[in-house]
């Protein structure tokens, strides 16, 4: 090792800090990667890739799925979902809608944040298609009708009878990225 | 004759270019712990301001805006203008002549670590002059109160605290590399004095953690002004994400502003009893233990962000671990006393109620830890009073305790020990009156950082307040105490504690400006 590296000396300690600031940053991917490892925090994946078998026959097992729509302070738009809980059999394909109005007097461009509780239960609730997956312009006044398209997977835990689906609004009219990945 | 020269040539410059240039560790030093006195007293009137409002249920005083600016400014005032720099300044003053060094290891370097501060609190203190208020999201800054619903002064908030990490990091560095590179011939690790040995791994938790603390105020900037979503999860991202960082940060941050003073204590505890330190070995281990599990306890405080059942049992088993190396701690202290020919003057008066205060303020944390329970405890006055007992009668304390013990031999004259039993006892006194109610009235359920409160809770809140009004008044007398015995306090001897063993004791009082020039000779007993 070179002399000036040694952690006793200012290089090396230089060096540490160095790295524990760096260190600082990547905890923002590794909280992502443990968080995705471990299935915990709620947070769903994006569009289900996989095969749609719609051929399988109908499970027996029948799971309830909660809607709830948030609003906070971030954007107070009317928000609500169409149907506060479906009954569905695990493999069976389910729409439904939230439906949103613009009540400011300005566009806004929208980005929906899912959660799902039971946290374990976030990595079964397989979407097709969701509102949740593009940023969401509307116009002054403008009402619009969300979709999603959902199904459970058979694999999900079978202590897992009762889930809960949330949405929350975010107004992300002054960000250029999208938000959602 | 040579050295009888050099001394006179290489004296104090004189005037006030002597403190702005001074590269002598004696001088920042000294530096470093008036500033941390007068930060003392700025965050203690902030104190003072929310123990008055507190003082009677209702609002009388202040707005509940700034008495939220008073909260977060008393914190970090506290932590990183009062205490920190206190303990950078006895480790300026004592790591090289206890270890035989003629100064630090990186003394420029020492000189511009210490003139950071001045502008650092300058910049934070300004805020409270401008439009929108001084920051007033809590000395822990959550997001998004410090991003989206922060004042437009979080900038300079972000900035300053980048200045004193910077600083704390420099003074870190500077603290290992004399201790690794400038021993007298002869002195190994484990002849270290404990105060050395804390600081050295105090110093190591500054560099580890310091730097996250950068990263996560820079993160915080970025979230404010550059458009990104670290900490909103509009954009992806996660507040919860900002309290994992923060506290990975701010745990061990609760250790550096203690360790240091359990170095003190264990080197006060043997003078006063006249007996070696009990279980030498098993001190140094313990602090190296309760510094690397530092690390990993972190999300014990945040208990009720809704972690997972093995997320919450993991931190608080780690969490109770610590109790065991802190009992080692606690326990050869007391053993050391046992049987000691023990004498009670104003630092051994600290030291022993540092002792039995740190360990209340040990037992309400192994109470928060249970994590049930915290459900119940979180965000009460029951962690105000918990924190509060491990930081003013133990860091505070510690660092009295370090000021009366060594003054003698830093100014030459002795302190008045009268005028010091009486700061003691009305300090003990003080605290106690201010910060044991505090346990009651949040087990109760009082939340903190609330202006106001609920009727049941007036009797205690006024005690608190009442003892608080004479803790801090009776720092005044510590002032006077100071003054008072470097302008006309009786002259000290060589050695002012019969008790006192190690190298600092040997150099002349008051000690020179320069020592240990040539190398001391080590006599091992």
């Amino acid at each position: 090792m070179k002399s000036w590296l040694k952690p006793s000396s200012p290089g090396g300690l230089v060096l540490i800090v160095v790295l524990m600031f760096g260190f600082g940053f990547a905890l923002v991917p590794l909280y992502d990667v443990f968080c995705e490892v471990t299935g915990l925090n709620g947070k769903t994946k994006g569009a289900y890739q996989g095969q749609i078998n719609a051929q399988a026959a109908p499970s027996e097992r029948t799971i309830t799925v909660q809607f709830i729509a948030n609003r906070n302070d971030n954007l107070s738009w009317d928000f609500v979902a169409e149907e506060e809980e479906i009954k569905l059999s695990v493999g069976e394909r389910k729409q439904t809608h939230f439906s949103v109005n613009n009540t400011y007097d300005k566009a806004v461009v929208a980005q929906a944040i899912p959660s799902v509780s039971p946290p374990q239960a976030a990595d079964y609730l397989n979407k097709i298609e969701c509102f949740c997956f593009q940023r969401q312009p509307l116009e002054a006044g403008e009402a619009k009708q969300f979709p999603l398209v959902f199904f459970i997977d058979p694999a999900l835990p079978e202590d897992i009878s009762k889930l809960t689906l949330s949405y929350t609004l975010f107004d992300i009219s002054d960000r250029n990225s999208n938000g959602e990945d | 004759m040579s050295a009888h020269a050099e001394t006179l040539h290489h004296g104090p410059a004189k005037g006030i270019s002597r403190w702005i240039l001074t590269t002598n560790h004696k001088d920042i030093g000294t530096l470093y712990l008036v500033f941390s006195l007068i930060m003392l007293f700025i965050g203690g009137t902030m104190a003072f301001v929310i123990r008055a409002e507190l003082f009677q249920p209702g609002l009388q005083l202040v707005m509940p805006e700034f008495f939220n600016q008073m909260t977060t400014m008393h914190g970090l005032i506290m932590i990183f203008g009062a205490v920190m720099p206190a303990f950078v300044g006895l480790a300026n003053w004592q790591v090289p002549l206890m270890i035989g060094a003629p100064d630090m290891a990186l003394p420029r370097l020492n000189n511009f670590s210490f003139w950071i501060l001045p502008f650092a609190f300058t910049m934070l203190l300004s805020t409270l002059f401008m439009p929108g208020g001084a920051p007033d999201f809590g000395w822990t800054f959550y997001a998004p109160l410090s991003t989206t619903y922060a004042p437009p002064s979080v900038t300079f908030f972000v900035f300053a605290v980048h200045m004193m990490g910077i600083s704390s990091i420099l003074g870190a560095i500077n603290v290992i590399v004399t201790i690794f590179n400038m021993r007298a011939p002869g002195m190994k690790m484990m002849d270290l004095p404990l105060f050395v040995w804390s600081w050295l791994i105090t110093a190591f938790l500054l560099i580890a953690v310091m730097p996250v603390l950068a990263a996560v105020v820079t993160m915080v900037l970025m979230d404010v002004h550059f458009g990104t979503s670290f900490f909103s999860a509009g954009g992806g991202g996660d507040p919860v994400l900002f309290q994992h960082v923060f506290w990975f940060f701010a745990h061990p941050e609760v250790y550096i502003m203690v360790l240091p003073a359990f170095g003190v204590i264990s080197e006060i505890i043997p003078t006063f009893s006249r007996k070696p330190l009990f279980g030498y070995r098993a001190m140094v281990l313990a602090t190296i233990a309760i510094a690397f599990l530092s690390f990993i306890v972190w999300a014990h405080h945040m208990f009720t962000v809704g972690m997972p059942l093995t997320g919450e049992l993991f931190f608080m088993y780690t969490t109770m671990l610590i109790a065991v190396p802190t009992g080692v701690k606690v326990f050869n202290w007391i053993s050391t006393m046992f049987r000691g020919a023990m004498t009670f003057e104003t630092p051994m008066l600290f030291a022993i109620a540092f002792i039995v205060l740190f360990t209340i303020g040990g037992l309400s944390g192994l109470m928060l830890a249970i994590a049930p329970a915290d459900f119940q405890y979180h965000d009460t006055y029951f962690v105000v009073a918990h924190f509060h007992y491990v930081l003013v009668p133990g860091s505070v304390f510690g660092i009295i305790a370090a000021v009366y013990y060594w003054l003698p031999k830093w100014s030459g004259n002795m302190y008045d020990e009268k005028l010091g039993q009486w700061h003691f006892w009305l300090s003990f006194i003080g605290v106690n009156l201010t910060f044991f109610p505090m346990h009651f009235v949040g087990l109760a359920g009082m939340p903190r950082r609330i202006p106001d409160y609920a009727l049941q809770f007036a009797d205690f809140n006024m005690l608190t307040s009442l003892g608080a009004f004479l803790f801090g008044t009776t720092q005044l007398l510590f002032v006077y105490i100071l003054v008072k015995t470097v302008r006309s306090g009786k002259p000290a001897e060589q050695l002012p504690w019969e008790g006192a063993r190690g190298l600092e004791w040997s150099v002349p009082t008051p000690a020179p400006y320069h020592t240990f020039t040539t190398p001391p000779e080590l006599n091992k007993e």
